[in-house]
């Protein structure tokens, strides 16, 4: 196995394009597990730890960009206020240890429907930066993830970072799963609401081949959503919102859970997230005066 | 298939020694325990789960079994025996000491990991309530079941005050 550990962005994007199957390793934390069991050989391994600006973030206009190797932990402690819902899920993911080093940008790389970055990335509409020695390109988290760990990333493409938009309502995520750590999501859910569009986002986990969004819902709770009022959903549009959102999971049976299970769990996150996000963004409202 | 190795340099408890004819896909883990023959880091199940093999890397707590030792070349690495000043028996660390007053183990097998993962812990200041510590040391698996005694461990050492009786936190999200 070939091991490349080039120095700068540059020679990481070089790299990639003369060894387009060179697998990439920042945190290491998904692609260790097949190099432990043997499941993968790659023929080259491409590390990103000594590239800095990975580990960067900065504002990018009126987006947060931030470095596809910034570490889960860093962004629990240090970008609540920028990026809600991607610092909750990023407190759900794995464990104190592993959060240390995974970063969003191996969920990406990825693309396990499971990763507990997809959904916030869905949820708030935040963009995918790619880059190769051809060029940076954009792409909307919502036009990412293509089939089953597949995405809109060609071989020669490194993962750059993702542009996340500043929040502008309450933001909200929730996991199913067995234990406090560790957990792959039997079934996850992210929730954004934008008071000035008066929309919603939404991003759904583990239930699918790839990341879901639920648009049927979204268009729902924009439209049914007390936005000048702010009062709580009743519970036929809480109901109404959650079975829209489970209507969009393309579910199968596994061993974490059967399809019916994800159905189900999802239905109750929705209205679980849409009860936090409500009461969320009454206090804003009282705050704001 | 062609094995290619190179060398590498880690840093372990203050140490330097120097990895010659390493297999890039060796992990720091078997690094410490092979190579270097510090078998205090435990391996467990090789897949991030357990928290056995918990050691400090530039003063962060991360899974030896989940880094590829090449990675961490020039990275200040603390184990379990580096972990006491002077690394002495005879003085031992205090959540050493804790983990031996409050009987925080039974078979001893994930205890280096969890002394290291609470070692990480204190210094990330998530200790705020028995709770907190039981959350973020989560990372940590113990099959003989003496977490109750590990929190209280932790506890002490962290100055967390345990409430008897204190309820889990309402959103607690899994």
């Amino acid at each position: 196995m070939e091991f490349l550990s080039p120095a700068t962005w540059e020679e990481a994007l070089a790299a990639k394009s003369a060894r387009p199957d060179a697998v990439p390793i920042m945190g290491g934390t998904d692609v260790m597990v097949e190099l432990n069991f043997d499941r993968r050989r790659p023929a080259a391994l491409l590390d990103l730890t000594r590239v800095p600006e990975l580990r960067e973030w900065a504002p990018d206009g009126d987006r947060l960009r931030l470095g596809a190797g910034v570490p889960y932990a860093v962004i629990v402690d240090r970008l609540a206020d920028r990026a809600p819902a991607l610092a909750l899920a990023s407190r759900a993911v794995a464990s104190p240890q592993i959060r240390n080093r995974g970063s969003v940008g191996g969920n990406l790389g990825g693309a396990s429907p499971a990763g507990d970055a997809h959904p916030p990335l869905l949820a708030t509409d935040a963009v995918v930066e790619l880059a190769s020695v051809r060029g940076v390109r954009r792409v909307p988290a919502r036009e990412f993830y293509l089939g089953p760990r597949r995405t809109a990333r060609s071989d020669d493409e490194l993962i750059a970072a993702v542009l996340l938009p500043a929040p502008a309502g309450p933001q909200q995520f929730a996991k199913i799963g067995t234990r406090n750590a560790m957990v792959i999501a039997v079934a996850s859910f992210a929730l954004a609401l934008d008071a000035g569009r008066r929309s919603a986002g939404t991003g759904i986990g583990s239930a699918g081949p790839t990341p879901l969004r639920a648009p049927e819902a979204e268009e729902f709770l924009a439209a049914e959503f007390d936005w000048a009022g702010g009062r709580p959903p009743s519970p036929a549009v809480a109901q109404e919102f959650g079975a829209l959102v489970a209507a969009a999971a393309r579910p199968i049976d596994d061993v974490r859970g059967s399809a019916a299970y994800r159905r189900h769990a999802l239905s109750v996150l929705a209205r679980r997230t849409l009860g936090w996000a409500a009461a969320d963004y009454r206090r804003e409202m009282a705050a704001c005066g | 298939m062609p094995a290619q190795t190179l060398t590498a340099t880690l840093h372990v408890n203050g140490r330097e020694h120097a990895l010659p004819d390493l297999d890039p896909r060796t992990t720091l883990l078997d690094a410490l325990r092979e190579s270097l023959g510090l078998t205090g880091t435990k391996k467990g199940c090789g897949l991030g789960h357990c928290g056995a093999c918990t050691v400090l890397a530039d003063g962060r707590r991360i899974l030896s079994c989940m880094a590829l030792a090449a990675l961490y070349e020039g990275r200040e690495i603390t184990t379990i025996e580096g972990l006491a000043p002077e690394g002495g028996a005879a003085r031992p660390h205090p959540l050493q000491q804790a983990f031996v007053e409050r009987d925080a183990f039974q078979c001893g097998y994930c205890t280096p990991g969890q002394i290291m993962s609470a070692a990480g812990l204190i210094d990330e200041g998530r200790t705020g309530s028995p709770e907190e510590i039981r959350e973020f040391m989560s990372g940590n698996l113990c099959r003989c079941g003496a977490y109750a005694n590990i929190v209280a461990a932790v506890a002490d050492v962290a100055r967390t005050p345990l409430v008897p009786g204190a309820r889990e936190p309402e959103q607690g999200r899994s």
